[in-house]
């Protein structure tokens, strides 16, 4: 039974998933946390397995560019990169918004600003969750907390972001890139075949059909804000259809952690630290940071006497707490930065500290 | 159960493939495990460590401040998880280049000079398993056989030669560890 399972970093579980989901093809440009996802990937050779591309191109600028192509070739196509690399994207996926193709792009975060540090943080959450480029759009965002989720989501994000035709962001971190779990994997999952292309894909025009064009540019104002209407719909649906979260010990919960990804599983234990001193916490954790699980939020709201939402970032996440919960709870902050993972006992005393006193 | 372990030495000790291996072995006894390396700039050289948690539950975190066993290959890991060990936790080292012995009387300690051991063998590679063998034989966590198993899965194939010299070495980690300290029961 255990042979099903192997042992790997979330880096190579994600590449490997990639794979899985019947990938066209990565773009991509090494960069640390999470280069173990290229290297993985031209280790397995994936062409002779499904021929699926992987290219090295010179920059994420380049990267980004080619991934705006293969998908506007209706191909399943996607990158990996940390932090600063993902900031050099940012114009390429606005405009991959802009043009609604579907992609999927993979931040393992690392401290910053600017070239910060190679350690794992949370710090990209308003770039992943508000837009990150210019224009008004979001991603669909979904933050993986294990190396199990690194490849579940890996054919979620796919088939999310053809659903929508909307790029979908993995967001992870330096640390589960680089730890080591149990995983197994899904089946093998074909590549498109061309007549399962998408009917807008930029495939050839055929004398039966008008010519597919794809673009992110209008210069008729009212054209392009019906346009940004009907992406505003987008992401209502999304808000509908796509929320994902899980919650821990919120039953009887009188205080309440909110965490994604590495905090999460932090928070977990100081679950577990703090009812053994004889507080009631709950942890909720939301696993679609866009659509973040506000209705989720807000009702734990009424239950709780306070929620800190522990993210490694100096408070960002925080303010989606916030607006969920419309003031109707004390909400507080705690986080580490530069690096630096917060344990489970400082997280139980912060919350002492903050909330009950002593 | 739930065991929560760190390695810590210097880089080339073998510090992240001994937590692999531990990890595989883990596997093969259908656990839970976890491995979180210190990836940083330790893993440029300088020190190195990672931290393994074998569990029969979902593991939460998987950094932690405080652990049941420290296996310490280094001064400079001695002076930095000594105190991360919990009351009643087992300490195990390598006494090369230690010049300050751990002084804890409310933990285990024990002593396996693993690299002096390493030196009487073939190859000196082996000092990670002779260190797995230590703290196998202390606390067994996972059976042997399944070490092996996890051994042969964590090794690739062109390394499957060694995989005698590797057991060999387990065997003489559990022969030459030595109580240091052990905690007197109230």
């Amino acid at each position: 039974m255990e042979e099903d399972f192997v042992l790997m970093k979330g880096n190579e579980a994600l590449a490997e998933a990639a794979i899985r989901a019947g990938a066209d093809g990565y773009f991509g440009y090494p960069i640390t946390p999470q280069s173990e996802v290229m290297e993985y990937l031209t280790a397995a050779k994936p062409w002779e397995r499904t021929g699926m591309v992987v290219l090295q191109a010179e920059s994420e600028v380049s990267a980004i560019n080619m991934l705006y192509g293969g998908a506007g070739a209706g191909k399943r196509v996607m990158t990996s990169s940390s932090s600063p690399g993902i900031s050099l994207m940012q114009e390429g996926i606005s405009y991959i918004a802009g043009a609604e193709l579907p992609v999927v792009v993979a931040n393992v975060v690392r401290g910053g600003p600017g070239l910060g540090t190679i350690q794992p943080s949370q710090s990209d959450y308003f770039q992943a969750t508000k837009g990150g480029g210019h224009g008004d759009y979001h991603l669909l965002v979904l933050a993986p907390s294990s190396v199990q989720e690194m490849a579940d989501f890996m054919p979620l994000a796919f088939d999310l972001a053809f659903k929508y035709r909307n790029p979908v962001m993995i967001l992870s971190d330096g640390a589960i890139g680089q730890m080591m779990e149990k995983v197994k994997f899904q089946p093998q999952r074909p590549r498109m075949k061309d007549e399962e292309l998408p009917g807008w894909a930029t495939t050839g025009k055929t004398p039966d059909r008008e010519r597919n064009i794809i673009t992110s540019l209008d210069l008729d104002p009212y054209r392009q804000e019906r346009f940004n209407r009907k992406l505003i719909e987008k992401y209502q649906k999304m808000k509908e259809e796509e929320v994902r979260f899980e919650t821990f010990q919120c039953e009887d919960a009188e205080y309440l952690f909110v965490a994604y990804g590495t905090s999460s599983r932090i928070c977990q234990k100081s679950v577990q630290l703090a009812r053994e001193k004889g507080i009631k916490a709950g942890l909720f954790r939301p696993i679609t940071l866009f659509p973040f699980p506000e209705k989720q939020v807000g009702a734990l709201a009424d239950q709780v006497k306070g929620m800190l939402s522990v993210e490694m970032s100096a408070g960002q996440m925080v303010e989606d707490v916030r607006l969920a919960t419309n003031g109707k709870v004390p909400v507080e902050h705690y986080g580490r930065m530069g690096g630096v993972i917060p344990t489970p006992d400082e997280i139980v005393e912060v919350l002492i500290q903050k909330f009950i006193g002593g | 159960m739930t065991e929560e372990i760190i390695i810590a030495g210097f880089g080339g000790q073998g510090v992240l493939s001994m937590g692999k291996i531990l990890c595989y072995s883990g596997v093969m006894q259908g656990k839970e495990v976890s491995w979180m390396p210190s990836y940083g700039p330790e893993m440029r050289g300088g020190t190195a460590n990672v931290t393994v948690i074998i569990s029969d539950e979902r593991i939460s975190s998987p950094i932690l401040n405080a652990y049941d066993s420290a296996i310490i290959l280094n001064q400079q890991s001695m002076d930095k998880f000594e105190k991360t060990v919990k009351p009643g936790g087992i300490l195990l080292y390598d006494g090369n280049g230690i010049s300050r012995h751990p002084t804890r009387t409310d933990i285990y300690i024990y002593r396996a000079d693993g690299a002096e051991e390493a030196a009487r063998m073939e190859t000196t590679r082996t000092f990670n398993m002779i260190m797995l063998g230590a703290f196998l034989k202390i606390k067994p966590i996972v059976e042997l056989d399944n070490v092996i198993k996890g051994l042969k899965k964590s090794l690739p194939e062109r390394y499957h030669h060694l995989l005698p010299l590797n057991e060999k070495a387990i065997h003489r980690g559990m022969e030459i560890v030595q109580d240091i300290h052990v905690v007197k029961k109230v």
